[in-house]
């Protein structure tokens, strides 16, 4: 199969056919980074901007090293949205790095839909590497692909997402990826982090931590955001772990070889106990971790012809 | 110079005129309206008179657009008085009153006098200026009303920046009643829309942007309402785009209160769906709300719920649009697209041909206390003419307005003014009209 997609915007646009192959280069590319020499020449002389409106050292250094494994030439291009820069630097910049023809830009940016209005300016392809609280499709692949290796499966998995969806990209992400993929989705946090009529993402929605852990197959804890405390979206952090903490006592009722799953960094006795966190029976996220250069591999490859 | 009008439908719904008849201009006034002015002024004074066929036209009063944004002083890079006056003329619009949104902002009796004299250099459309409710629009401390007035404002708003304070907009209601100004109220809670960009729903949530809920608007809708009844004043709210706020106004009316309203063309013709893209051609605020409040508000504009069809014309430059969703301004310039799109209420039956035009001519004549909106003997030569069958494509490259920010690009459109009448005076007709 051809991959036919100029740019990879969100995981809404990519079908089960696309997600699949994505999964499967990625396997494919995850044998180079157990090998001595972690290098390959696929894509020599191509060149790969990361174009980062908004801090992520995580997300920036994957695709690097991923750009870097297949040989490519990498140009990190750091700015910052907190001071008056507005949306005319992002489409100057655009057309001048367009003029450079690098063969892919990667955008990250607190504001959602900046990676659509790049994609229509330039020819180039673009990889959405998280957009304010819209889409994080490289996040929900790796996600996928590890759970898919725990797993063996995605299909008829329970996967509970927990914590504040309203401002989670990664939430968001995952949700139209694995119910694309077949899983059943169910969500909880506080009615305060839950977006309005999320439901008709066809997903099932609670209040209560416990109601969304029963048999759960997968447990995915977003991270809070200290400054919402301000916004009052919860009134503090003591109240928020006492109910929405994933422990050793409420874990007990998600499945027995349930997978704990975070996107990182996590709040140690926030989202997640310090002992399950920890603790490798529950806890893939290093796991994640490696997953992701394999995924943001797969798509520098597939982006730029591979597979053809 | 007389001007005759012959062949046409005239539509005057304050006179209940409904029928082919000729219309005679002179001086600046109506002159004569009938059904045999043609036979008898061809056998008098011949030559003298400009005889204009207008066979398969409607004529009706010149249209009055009482919410727009003219940017001057301050933001003429957006538009100007002159380019959004030649902008009105285009789209069938005698008169227009602008915000006082300008920066400066019109509180005071200079920029009144700014407004009106930069309006007469153009002479082009009636431009009526709104003075702000408060020093500034920061929502603290009143101006002065009296003064504007005397300097020729016909109506108060703080527009863009909602009074926040319940105790000011009260004062505000009482002083300028007594002045026999109206009050024109944006209806916004900052608290409950505070960093939203879009209606709250299923929409935004999928695209991640933050929500405007549909209270915010509501929430000061009803103060307004409970504002007006306590005082026994009058207020106007602008461009209403919920469900609920329709509600509340048809109750209103419903228990006698001197409560009116407009809604503007997007808000019946858009939903919040068009936003998936991430154009910001579509960014206004009020934000573009669901199907369902589209429907109640053209329920809204049928019963009579909703006074005035208002556009809200909004000119931007390319780089308060071209930027991330996020940055971008709102707003779409309306001028030139209101009365097609609004046409589209006759083809869909929302409204009959007498009452589309009474929104767009009489009734916010009498709102905002103008002398116009009737075609009677004797009132002001201001007349649109409009080609109900013509076929057109919006091309805001042929916008007079500066700003060329319409979602609207590209629309195939039914029915334009293809004339525009002012004091007697032709001041817009379409290239390929024969005159
Ligand atoms: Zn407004």
């Amino acid at each position: 199969m051809k991959f036919e997609k100029k740019d990879i915007l969100g995981i809404k646009d990519l079908t089960v056919d696309e997600i699949n192959l994505i999964l499967e280069t990625a396997e494919s590319f995850l044998e180079i980074s157990t090998r001595k020499i972690k290098k390959v020449p696929t894509l020599r002389g191509k060149t790969i901007i990361n174009l980062f409106y908004e801090a992520s050292t995580r997300t920036r250094t994957s695709f690097e090293i991923a750009a870097k494994r297949l040989s490519a030439d990498t140009i990190n291009i750091s700015s910052s949205t907190s001071s008056v820069v507005k949306g005319e630097t992002l489409i100057d910049t655009a057309r001048n790095l367009e003029a450079m023809n690098p063969d892919i830009i990667v955008i990250r940016h607190s504001a959602a839909g900046a990676p659509h209005l790049l994609a229509s300016l330039i020819k180039q392809s673009i990889i959405n590497a998280g957009d304010g609280a819209h889409e994080h499709p490289t996040q929900a692949l790796l996600d996928m692909m590890t759970i898919k290796e725990r797993k063996g499966k995605i299909s008829g998995l329970k996967v509970a997402i927990i914590g504040d969806i309203e401002h989670s990209r990664v939430a968001r992400s995952n949700i139209y990826g694995l119910s694309k993929m077949g899983a059943r989705v169910v969500l909880a946090g506080p009615a305060t982090m839950l977006p309005r009529n999320i439901e008709e993402m066809g997903v099932d929605v609670y209040t209560n931590l416990k109601d969304a852990l029963i048999d759960a197959d997968v447990v995915m804890m977003l991270r809070i955001q200290l400054e919402r405390q301000k916004q009052s979206i919860f009134p503090s952090l003591r109240e928020y772990s006492q109910h929405y903490c994933l422990n050793r006592n409420n874990i007990k009722l998600a499945k027995k070889d349930v997978i704990v799953m975070h996107p990182g960094p996590i709040n140690r006795g926030v989202e997640i106990s310090p002992d399950i966190a920890d603790d490798p029976s529950y806890s893939v996220i290093l796991d994640q971790v490696n997953k992701g250069v394999a995924i943001r591999m797969a798509l520098l490859y597939l982006l730029t012809g591979g597979g053809e | 110079m007389k001007i005759l009008l012959t062949g046409a439908r005239i539509i005057d719904p304050i006179q209940n005129i409904d029928a082919d008849m000729d219309i005679l201009l002179e001086n600046g006034k109506i002159a004569k309206i009938g059904a045999d002015i043609l036979k008898s002024a061809k056998s008098k004074d011949s030559g003298k008179i400009k005889i204009i066929e207008l066979a398969g036209m409607i004529i009706v009063p010149g249209l009055i657009d009482m919410h727009t944004h003219l940017r001057e002083p301050g933001l003429e890079y957006k538009e100007t008085i002159a380019s959004g006056a030649a902008a009105a003329v285009a789209g069938g619009f005698t008169s227009i009153a602008c915000m006082p949104n300008t920066n400066p902002i019109n509180d005071n009796r200079s920029i009144t006098e700014f407004i009106k004299r930069k309006a007469a250099e153009a002479a082009l459309a009636n431009v009526y200026p709104i003075g702000a409710i408060s020093k500034g629009s920061t929502g603290s401390q009143l101006t002065e009303f009296w003064d504007m007035k005397e300097a020729g404002i016909i109506a108060l708003s703080d527009d863009g920046k909602p009074v926040m304070d319940a105790a000011l907009m009260r004062r505000a209601m009482e002083y300028a009643y007594s002045l026999g100004l109206p009050v024109i109220s944006h209806c916004e809670d900052t608290n409950l829309s505070g960093g939203g960009l879009m209606n709250e729903g299923y929409y935004s949530t999928i695209l991640g942007l933050r929500g405007i809920p549909g209270i915010a608007e509501e929430a000061m809708v009803a103060r307004d309402i409970l504002i007006a009844e306590f005082t026994n004043t009058c207020v106007h709210i602008a461009h209403v785009s919920t469900a609920g706020s329709v509600r509340l106004i048809r109750e209103a009316k419903k228990r006698g209160l001197k409560v009116t309203a407009e809604t503007a063309p997007h808000y019946f013709t858009l939903t919040e769906e068009a936003l998936q893209s991430y154009n910001t051609s579509f960014k206004v605020n009020p934000p573009l709300r669901s199907e369902q409040d589209v429907a109640v508000i053209k329920e809204g504009l049928s019963d009579g719920t909703l006074d005035v069809i208002a556009c809200d014309h909004a000119p931007h430059g390319r780089t308060d649009k071209e930027v991330e969703f996020e940055y971008a301004a709102n707003g779409i310039s309306g001028l030139e697209t209101s009365l097609s799109l609004s046409l589209n209420l006759i083809q869909n039956k929302t409204l009959n041909w007498p009452e589309l035009i009474a929104k767009m001519s009489a009734n916010p004549a009498r709102i905002l206390n103008l002398p116009k909106g009737t075609l009677e003997v004797g009132a002001d030569a201001d007349i649109t003419v409009i080609d109900p069958q013509l076929k057109w494509t919006v091309d805001v490259q042929t916008f007079r307005s500066r700003g060329k920010n319409s979602p609207f690009n590209g629309r195939q459109m039914q029915g334009k003014a293809v004339l525009t009448i002012v004091g007697g005076e032709i001041k817009y007709a379409l290239p390929s009209l024969k005159l």
